[in-house]
């Protein structure tokens, strides 16, 4: 325990910028699990997995000399096909069974991804340098990364682009309606099969970008994804599915949770935090729901 | 118990006593297997007839794994002190040390364990459905991190377990201790779970996995239940892993005991291969799985995880009723089951 922090304002500045700027990426991974959840009533374990994959697709990129920073283009478009991929391998068969199955079937999937990563790319910890410099505020006594602050725009410029694109184009319109109610969708002719395998490729495109922006600011490594898969469902369940502002806002809220996490606990301990606080708003969710039963005691 | 149990099960005893002479090379592997059968048994206990599908029954093994060691050596030496010096052997026990100590250590294993899952077990067991698994997930990840930060029993670079006695020359003694133990706690646990099995308290747990809200307008208390089941599978849980802990002889807080990826997996895994809610099947899906683990890891070295990731998807997706679910449907009368053909008929009749 160190509460050094609240007795210095710059430290608590600095945490709060950064764990703002990295919420607003948690939000965007955790928007891709609110849309499957969803529209597929599937809880992807394999979520995080997707992330790092599309993070090692801008690394590999940045060692063929190109700018990782091309990633957040090149790696949702791949991650697309890769998502669709998997659902008409696997998750098609998954889809009108019950949650835990399809829990079971992604962490399956979550293995194998970890493991042909591990295989693929090396189990180092690797990082693509964007060389975008640092921004110093307050006297240089915040140092920002202007990679966390590209991330972070970039992030929200998909976002809005997602948004308008599930507002107004066809295929949007048909995914919101097999939300509302899949079958009644079929009956009016909307072809579900379609709209899960775009659903899950767009969520898989969604993690690309994540993960492309995660590798210029933060560190891949082949078995971190279920942190974030984790830190998605923390999201998701905190704001609701289809709520964006409340994903954007519970996004940062675990952002800022994080970074402060690890300044008073110390780093060791940071993951360990993340998955506490899972714990505690599960318990907490599950006291207030039950205030709201109505039954004999 | 009718002459052709009677046959069975003695003639499994004395399998199980025999085995350690008969493969005098594989005893390590028989230590796992019945360990593994435990962790199966004890799984399908809250997941098969509760309907409580946890992932996080490796917080109760990795407990009592470190417990077991903690005891072993706390009660003789300074703990502190021997985490400080790692594989460094500054402390030797002396063999009357080493089998209380042990002792000692697997009580405090399995009890406390069923005590942590009585005390969270009111918060955790009121979740439902997908939010219980990936609660109980994140609980054993939990633990696996904050143990790994914790200085006491080692942090990151591990615990090591006092080594087997040297004043025991036999070298077939440790291998045959450890057999004999966990082979001990398989039959406990067996006569416990057949127990259960018979009684009460397994229609409670069914009725809770078919439908909770009904059970519970029943008048039937689900909470209480639903954590003494819990609490069952955390004591022989904590037992398994004191017993893996000695045996491994080396605790790593996230590769040997909160191992969610290994071992929290396979348990769950077990139990879905033989079937989930029968007594059998998950002793039967715990030896198919260690035999085709131990008899194909070694030719797909390197390839076990993606292997093993293959494995969940494909049982999960095509026999997500197991080994003895397909054997139901195809014999119903071997598993005393009748199909009344006048009932089935006017069952017919009415749809």
């Amino acid at each position: 325990m160190d509460f050094l922090i609240f007795k210095a304002p710059m430290l608590m500045v600095q945490a709060s910028l950064d764990g703002i700027l990295l919420g607003i990426l948690f939000a965007l991974i955790a928007y891709g699990m609110a849309l499957q959840w969803g529209v597929m009533n599937i809880i992807n374990i394999a979520q995080g997995d997707l992330v790092i994959l599309g993070g090692y697709i801008a690394y590999t990129m940045y060692l063929a000399g190109i700018h990782p920073a091309w990633g957040v283009i090149v790696s949702p478009i791949l991650m697309y096909f890769v998502g669709w991929g998997l659902y008409k391998l696997v998750i098609n068969k998954v889809v009108d069974r019950d949650l835990f199955i399809s829990i079971l079937a992604t962490f399956g999937i979550a293995i194998v991804f970890q493991q042909l990563m591990n295989f693929i790319f090396g189990a180092d910890v690797v990082v693509a340098q964007s060389e975008y410099g640092t921004t110093m505020l307050f006297d240089n006594s915040v140092t920002l990364p202007n990679s966390k602050i590209f991330s972070a725009f970039v992030s929200l410029a998909y976002a809005v682009a997602l948004v308008i694109y599930m507002k107004k184009s066809k295929l949007g319109r048909a995914i919101r309606a097999t939300a509302q109610n899949a079958r009644a969708a079929k009956i009016l002719g909307v072809d579900t099969e379609k709209v899960y395998a775009a659903t899950f490729g767009i969520n898989a495109a969604l993690c690309g970008i994540a993960g492309a922006l995660i590798s210029i600011t933060l560190t891949l490594h082949p078995y971190v994804g279920l942190p974030y898969t984790v830190r998605s469902f923390m999201i998701v369940i905190v704001a609701g599915l289809g709520n964006l502002p409340a994903v954007a806002i519970s996004g940062m809220g675990l952002g800022l949770f994080e970074e402060f996490a690890d300044y008073i606990l110390g780093t060791e301990f940071r993951i360990g935090a993340v998955f506490m606080l899972l714990v505690f708003i599960l318990v907490y969710r599950r006291f207030k729901l039950s205030k709201k039963r109505e039954y004999l005691k | 118990m009718k002459q052709k149990d009677l046959i069975l099960y003695s003639g499994l005893i004395i399998l199980g006593l025999a085995a350690p002479y008969l493969f005098s090379a594989f005893k390590v592997q028989l230590t796992y297997l019945c360990v593994l059968i435990v962790l199966a048994m004890t799984w399908n206990l809250q997941g098969g007839e509760m309907g409580y599908n946890s992932f996080g029954n490796i917080l109760f093994y990795g407990l009592g794994m470190y417990l077991t060691a903690s005891v072993q050596v706390g009660m003789f030496f300074p703990l502190a002190e021997w985490t400080e010096s790692g594989g460094e052997k500054t402390f030797v026990h002396t063999t009357a040390q080493y089998f209380q100590g042990i002792g000692v250590g697997l009580l405090v294993a399995a009890i406390i364990p069923a005590l942590v899952a009585g005390a969270i077990g009111y918060a955790i067991l009121g979740l439902r459905g997908h939010y219980f698994a990936i609660c109980t997930l994140g609980l054993g990840i939990a633990a696996g991190e904050i143990a790994g930060g914790i200085e006491i029993i080692g942090a990151g670079q591990g615990f090591t377990t006092p080594p087997f006695p040297a004043e025991i020359v036999d070298p077939e003694a440790r291998g045959k201790f450890f057999y004999f133990t966990s082979f001990i706690v398989l039959v406990l646990a067996f006569i416990f779970v057949k127990y259960i099995y018979g009684s009460r308290f397994r229609l409670i747990l069914n009725a809770i996995r078919d439908n909770e809200d009904k059970a519970e307008a029943m008048g039937i208390q689900t909470m209480k239940y639903k954590i003494v089941g819990w609490m069952v599978s955390a004591f022989f849980c904590g037992l398994a892993g004191g017993i893996m802990g000695g045996l491994i002889g080396y605790i790593d807080s996230t590769d040997v005991a909160f191992d969610g990826r290994e071992m929290g997996v396979f348990m769950v895994l077990m139990a879905i291969l033989g079937g989930k809610g029968t007594l059998w099947g998950p002793i039967i899906g715990a030896t198919l799985f260690h035999f085709f683990k131990e008899g194909l890891w070694t030719f797909i070295l390197g390839w076990q995880y993606v292997a093993l990731g293959v494995l969940i998807v494909v049982i999960v997706i095509y026999f997500p009723e197991g080994l003895m679910g397909w054997l139901r449907e195809k014999y119903p009368e071997r598993f005393g089951e009748v199909i009344d053909e006048k009932d089935r008929k006017s069952q017919v009749e009415l749809k």
